[in-house]
């Protein structure tokens, strides 16, 4: 599949933090969405087309209610492609370095 | 059938027929390939169990289950959870795998719903289903598939 809708779905901040609102809480309305975002029902449809165009987004119905769902597939053949097998557990403890001396806890 | 929200879809599209990616998530040939050097292993039949185990050592099974529907090569849907958990309902969930053409390609989408929150393999589905797939994609449309889900030790 073609990488260009996903780079450009990634690259604005609303369609990312939408992106962050389902990994904490997956399945979701645009009702739910939109809410804490302060951001109108048109302007978070027109984002999730977005999403949904690159693949990052899934839609299922259930009943007359529309859920959202992350789908990370895409995101992960892209870090397929620029990750060896090698570099994988050097780059995860480096990310488990960052975190915790970023960690103010 | 329960009308528990589902509480992750991943969809991936594949370029391939259905009948191939059919036998590649049964057949434990095809399986080892992609899915960590393991075999699912049924007769894929309604009613019959189903086990995800390890190619080399069959009697080591990380996940088994029942076949609830099957109706190749379009939907199949298991029972999934560590063999020990199997008589506790709460700790079996559902996985369904529907293949849909979409032009000359084929659109998998597999659900996985009634997850034990905060389990350890609520924890494993969420980095192995992305790998998984991403990987089985990558074996249909180019014959191999990516290294770390080869062998065992690649996973870790």
């Amino acid at each position: 599949m073609d990488a260009n809708p996903v780079f450009k779905a990634l690259a604005d901040a609303t369609r990312r933090k939408l992106l962050d609102r389902l990994r904490a809480s997956n399945g979701q309305t645009l009702g739910e969405l939109c809410e804490p975002l302060d951001m109108s029902r048109q302007a978070a449809t027109k984002h999730l087309v977005i999403l949904e165009n690159a693949g990052l987004v899934v839609a299922v119905w259930r009943g007359r209610e529309k859920l959202h769902y992350l789908n990370p597939v895409p995101i992960h053949e892209i870090y397929e492609r620029w990750i060896g097998k090698f570099e994988r557990q050097r780059l995860r403890a480096l990310h488990d370095l960052k975190k915790q001396l970023e960690d103010p806890s | 059938m329960s009308t528990s929200k589902p509480q992750f879809v991943y969809v991936t599209y594949i370029s391939t027929t259905p009948e191939k990616l059919w036998n590649a998530l049964t057949d434990g040939e095809l399986t080892k390939q992609y899915w960590v050097r393991h075999r699912n292993a049924s007769d894929w039949k309604p009613g019959s169990p189903w086990r995800h185990e390890d190619y080399d050592n069959p009697k080591l099974v990380d996940i088994a289950g029942q076949v609830l529907e099957s109706a190749p090569p379009r939907r199949l849907v298991l029972t999934w959870a560590n063999p020990s958990d199997l008589a506790d309902p709460a700790k079996v969930s559902r996985v369904t795998f529907e293949i849909e053409p979409v032009k000359d390609i084929v659109r998998l989408t597999v659900t996985h719903e009634e997850l034990e929150s905060e389990s350890a393999m609520l924890k494993g589905i969420t980095m192995g289903w992305p790998i998984v797939l991403s990987s089985l994609k990558t074996f249909l449309e180019t014959g191999t598939a990516i290294p770390m889900t080869t062998t065992r030790e690649g996973w870790h």
